[in-house]
């Protein structure tokens, strides 16, 4: 059995009097594909803030490869191989789309320990090669504003598949997709995992959950009500009820 | 072209413009160029926060003057010589942009520009206060005797001074955009959200481009004293300065080192031309003017204008 390489336990946010999220333990193991959906405002986005750094939480700890990531500032948990992508796209709309994968190349990917440093040369050579996994090669050159929706999904996973994470948190990456462009997103987060990559996809589409996750977990009102197989989760009533009402 | 040749190309092409203009007989063309070098600094300066980094500086003077007052300060103090005044002018100018930085900058949004138009206000009244650099009587900052190094004049001198303090500004500019500290500002000023998630340490780089546009603000400011021989404060704080700083870039372009050098040229010679041939009061008027049409019919500048030109030609 793989290391824990994400591990978040009692994690509690509250905004005021309202809790978002109320002692939640999450553990994800190295390369594992993990589903992690609940209904509309159950704190999923929250709880990816919390693990990123974008929100501080207020009591718990996250731990990521071995290091309590509870204090440190986005960046630098990023550099330690966390990695997400928002959603909604957020590119950076002046840079071309090769040049919106250059920043994480420098910045985060040159920094993973032991990892080599990457030249402003090899930047471009590397990132041309994520560009021709996810389908954009051709777009390479185009301002990343005016790209389409489904592009610009794919340039949100090629941007962090660009600092070259142990963990891809995709957060709803599929959402307002057509069926095929769904299919595309997923067989792209499917390759992660012959790159050792763990990946934690969060989805309201089940189909895609389904066939993408190993485990799924299940928020609701802030609180983790489950946690297993996808076949399992399905069958808890309790997540049941959650979704579909008494 | 590596930065290095860039250094080093820049520096000869001013060196040679600089002989060149020295022939120049006509004794006011001095006092015209130092005005319009000056405002390629400020305009190059604002541009490294202001183009690269996104945030707006509404505080130029302020910057400008501390470096003015560093001089005023130092040549009361000890006579110090004009070079540790430009060295020191700087360092202060850039520690303070630095703290404003550091209080405003870890938020996003409009606070930087609001304390920076405070800190104009704020600095403004401390000068008029202070008494050991003259308060609101102004300071008088004297040369003394032949200028250095066998110039024809102080104001030959001092002119050549700016002239290369131009060419550094630039030449740091253009070290900041094509480095990997340019991409990670670029990617502040498009989503800082987004660059904090790339990995960029947005706080730190923020504060690195805050300290090194209010420095090279505070560096414009420093020749300031000698060249006019007189220092008071409100024309130090002119209003013309926040203007131009911000006006300049826009009109040139703010994406690349080139915008602010074009638009402070332009700008600038037209100023100096209209002050001679009409009166100096118009020259807000015409920069306001050219900034309204500038922001309505070409956006992104005179930069932004050619590309487009170029890539309609390409198809």
């Amino acid at each position: 059995m793989a290391g824990v390489l994400l591990q978040a336990s009692g994690v509690t946010k509250h905004f005021g009097g309202f809790y978002a999220l109320d002692k939640v333990d999450l553990e994800v193991r190295e390369g594992e594909r993990l589903g992690l959906i609940g209904p509309n405002g159950s704190g999923k986005t929250t709880l990816v803030n919390c693990i990123t750094g974008t929100l501080r939480h207020d009591e718990g700890t996250v731990r990521f490869n071995g290091h309590d990531i509870s204090r440190l500032a986005t960046h630098g948990r990023i550099r330690l191989g966390l990695a997400r992508s928002f959603q909604i796209p957020k590119p950076f709309a002046s840079m071309s789309v090769v040049d919106n994968l250059r920043v994480p190349l420098l910045y985060a990917a040159s920094a993973h320990a032991g990892a080599a440093k990457v030249s402003e040369a090899r930047s471009r050579e590397e990132a041309m090669v994520i560009l021709r996994e996810v389908g954009l090669e051709e777009k390479a050159e185009e301002r990343s504003g005016g790209l389409t929706q489904v592009d610009m999904r794919k340039l949100e996973l090629a941007r962090a598949m660009a600092s070259r994470p142990k963990l891809l948190i995709s957060d709803e990456a599929m959402a307002g997709l057509s069926s095929s462009e769904v299919d595309d997103i997923i067989t792209l987060l499917l390759k992660m995992k012959d790159r050792g990559v763990a990946v934690i996809m969060i989805e309201h589409i089940m189909r895609a959950v389904m066939r993408f996750s190993e485990r799924v977990a299940v928020l609701d009102a802030g609180k983790k009500i489950a946690d297993g197989s996808p076949q399992e989760v399905v069958a808890n009533p309790d997540v049941q009820r959650a979704y579909l009402g008494e | 072209m590596s930065n290095r040749r860039f250094a080093i190309t820049a520096f000869v092409v001013a060196i040679a413009l600089i002989g060149a203009s020295l022939a120049i007989e006509n004794a006011y063309f001095f006092t015209a160029a130092y005005g319009v070098l000056v405002f390629v600094i400020l305009a190059t300066a604002w541009n490294i926060l202001g183009g690269y980094t996104g945030y707006v500086n509404f505080g130029t003077p302020a910057f400008f003057a501390i470096g003015a007052y560093t001089t005023v300060f130092l040549y009361n103090a000890f006579q110090a010589p004009l070079i540790v005044d430009i060295v020191c002018g700087t360092a202060v100018a850039g520690l303070a942009g630095l703290a404003v930085g550091y209080l405003t900058l870890r938020l996003r949004g409009v606070f930087f520009a609001i304390a920076t138009l405070a800190l104009a206000v704020v600095m403004l009244t401390f000068v008029v206060n202070w008494e050991y650099v003259g308060g609101a009587r102004g300071a008088y900052v004297i040369t003394r005797g032949d200028a250095p190094f066998g110039f024809a004049s102080w104001k030959h001198y001092l002119y050549v001074v700016i002239a290369v303090l131009a060419t550094v500004a630039i030449v740091v500019a253009r070290l900041l955009e094509r480095s990997k500290i340019g991409r990670g500002l670029a990617a502040i000023r498009d989503d800082e959200l987004a660059a904090e998630c790339a990995g960029v340490p947005t706080l730190r780089l923020k504060l690195l481009s805050a300290a090194t546009s209010c420095g090279l603000m505070g560096m414009a400011g420093t020749t300031y004293p000698y060249f006019y021989a007189y220092t008071e404060p409100l024309s130090i704080f002119s209003l013309s300065y926040a203007v131009n700083a911000i006006a300049m870039p826009m009109i040139g372009g703010m994406t690349s080192w080139v915008g602010p050098l074009i638009g402070a040229l332009l700008l600038g010679t037209l100023q100096q031309l209209v002050q001679v041939t009409i009166a100096s009061d118009l020259n807000l008027l015409i920069t306001g003017l050219l900034l309204v049409l500038f922001v309505t019919l070409a956006p992104n500048g005179i930069l932004g204008w050619f590309d487009a030109w170029k890539r309609r030609r390409k198809r």
